[in-house]
């Protein structure tokens, strides 16, 4: 593909290709005079509004986030003094650390596996422009529409070990089922990622479309007269070209899931015994008891482990659609 | 959306699919969006007693009217739609203008200032917010509890969406067409206000569709951050559901469902072929 060259240069996480050789020329044509002119025609200035909003409400929460972390501010104390790593060891040596953070991962990464597989088979089903696929698109879109809250409370209606779908699949196959699927220690969290992943498919679904729609029409041509068969096609010439709308995907569905929160908070609360507890609902929980020294180090936790993973994964699937 | 040209074959245009998939695609989207859309429409149609055990039977008596009514009552909708309103709309508003005014600089000018500016300002898309940290500094600065902290809470989680979608954006205009007004005597300001933010209007819808969508949905961080001095839909949606999963009170908090989603779903069905084609175009290129 032609990205290989391009993508080494640039730091920015997206990759126009179109873009790029443009880009390219222009910059070693910018000489001394061009730059004093585009200090007065893009004067730096026009920067100051959004980074002073970054500034105050993103940057120095973040940086608060590793300070206040090593302190015992509370909601019981006046005051707040550093403690050191006390916070780091409390939570490590009783567990909940360790848990959570495993919690957080398997759910991140369970529904990354759901939402891109919904998506991906949504996408490929619903390819051609027919008018059946015109109107289920459309609803297939309506989850990403509604509230995660509101998600969470249909499926907790749905999952009752005497709801809906205990009662269809008890029809269908002719005897009873009464499997509480919210209330299974072991496999609830499964459930939670697939019900995340349903509200998500919808998205994820447009961005594998839209890869599949921006595939040149020659590379095609040339494959169907060197006489490929529609399922090698696919594979070989098409799938690839997918390569950035998956790098998107499954780096927006991995990430985003750290974040979760609502459908989790709205279908288990994060039971039973603390299962589905993912880092955010933990967090939530300990600000609320007044511990807010506790919360923010969790919450520190969740940036690093993000930031930690984020590089990792998104430098990955960057290669990937290099090699492809 | 496109249309596929004929000669583009897909995987869906075998001769046995075309045939199954007016049958099974119609089937699947009943059986994986209808049943729990279903669900919410037939038990907020229901009386209370049906309801104690939402399932998908016809409600006997369709008493949805009456359900609304309550919860639009009870359920402080219309504080809530109104609260709803006062974040949302200025945080869409000021996320767009202020985002736009730092792509359009952070794609124009090529140095390594403005690359390391732009690789901090869209951090945020990955990194998440310190939330329990950004309380502490609201209430330093008197914006706990206010649409005014809340507004700059979103903003500041969001910038990094817009700037990021923009930016690239940007880069796809010529910078011949600002040229033009710039030799005309046109200063920064008008150049931005007439010649780009004109031609970024379908960026700037996606923009706006996304930030909507989240800021619209958002319970967490108006936990955090108004906990019960404003009320928001989403807020007084779970306080509704918080009472009423104890009381079964599954009638209403299917129809605050409905009434909550509405004004979103609806906005879409109206605006998806733009949409769609927007958000497509802005993610994948």
């Amino acid at each position: 593909m032609q990205t290989i060259n391009e993508t080494a240069s640039g730091p920015e996480p997206e990759s126009a290709q179109p873009v790029r050789p443009h880009r390219a020329t222009k910059k070693a044509s910018q000489k001394k005079p061009r730059n004093r002119v585009i200090k007065r025609t893009h004067p730096m200035w026009f920067l100051a509004p959004a980074f002073a909003i970054l500034l105050v409400f993103f940057f120095l929460p973040t940086v608060f986030n590793f300070i206040y972390a090593f302190t015992d501010w509370s909601s019981f104390k006046a005051e707040i003094n550093p403690v050191g790593t006390d916070n780091f060891a409390n939570l490590a040596s009783n567990g909940t650390l360790f848990r959570a953070l495993r919690i957080t991962i398997v759910y991140a990464v369970l529904v990354a596996v759901f939402q891109n597989l919904f998506g991906f088979l949504l996408a490929v089903l619903l390819e051609r422009d027919t008018k059946i696929n015109r109107i289920a698109r459309v609803f297939f879109l309506i989850p990403v529409m509604m509230s995660a809250l509101a998600v969470g409370y249909i499926f907790q209606a749905l999952l009752k070990p005497e709801g809906s779908l205990n009662g269809l699949l008890s029809t269908l196959l002719r005897h009873d089922i009464d499997y509480a699927w919210l209330a299974d220690p072991t496999w609830t969290i499964g459930t939670v990622a697939v019900i995340h992943a349903w509200k998500w498919m919808g998205l994820s679904m447009l961005i594998y479309l839209a890869g599949l729609k921006t595939i040149p029409s020659d590379v095609l041509e040339a494959g169907k007269i060197d006489g490929a068969s529609r399922w090698l096609m696919f594979w070989k010439i098409r799938f690839p070209f997918l390569a950035p709308a998956i790098t998107f995907n499954v780096a927006t569905s991995l990430l985003g899931s750290m974040n979760g929160f609502d459908i989790v908070q709205a279908t288990t609360e994060g039971g039973p015994a603390r299962t589905t507890e993912i880092l955010n609902i933990f967090i939530y929980r300990t600000f609320g008891q007044g511990l807010f020294a506790q919360a923010t180090t969790m919450s520190l936790v969740l940036f690093l482990i993000v930031a930690l993973m984020a590089f990792p994964v998104i430098g990955l699937l960057r290669k990937r659609e290099q090699i492809l | 959306m496109k249309a596929t040209s004929p000669g583009r074959p897909g995987l869906s245009d075998s001769k046995i699919w075309t045939r199954l998939q007016p049958v099974f695609t119609p089937l699947l989207t009943l059986v994986v969006i209808g049943v729990p859309l279903w669900l919410v429409v037939a038990t907020a149609g229901k009386s209370r007693g049906e309801a104690l055990q939402p399932d998908l039977s016809l409600p006997s008596k369709w008493q949805l009217w009456d359900n609304l009514k309550a919860v639009w009552t009870d359920g402080g909708i219309p504080a809530g739609f109104f609260g709803s309103l006062l974040v949302v709309i200025p945080s869409v508003i000021g996320v767009l203008i202020v985002g736009s005014m730092a792509a359009w600089i952070l794609a124009r000018r090529a140095s390594k200032l403005t690359a390391a500016l732009y690789a901090l300002a869209i951090s945020g898309i990955v990194l998440p917010p310190a939330v329990v940290t950004l309380v502490l500094l609201l209430r330093q600065l008197g914006l706990a509890g206010s649409a005014v902290g809340m507004i700059g809470v979103y903003m500041g989680i969001y910038l990094s969406t817009v700037i990021f979608f923009v930016t690239g954006f940007v880069r796809t205009i010529p910078a011949s067409l600002e040229e033009a007004a710039q030799i005309d005597g046109a200063g920064p300001v008008k150049v931005f206000v007439r010649v780009v933010l004109p031609l970024l209007r379908p960026v700037l819808a996606t923009a706006t569709i996304l930030v909507c969508l989240y800021v619209w949905n958002d319970v967490f961080y108006a936990f955090f951050v108004v906990g019960g001095r404003l009320e928001t839909l989403p807020l007084n949606l779970f306080q509704v559901a918080s009472a009423g999963l104890y009381l079964n009170n599954w009638h209403l908090i299917f129809a605050y469902v409905i009434l909550m989603s509405l004004p979103l779903v609806v906005v879409f069905a109206i605006a998806q072929r733009k949409i769609i084609s927007g958000i497509t175009s802005g993610a994948v290129k």
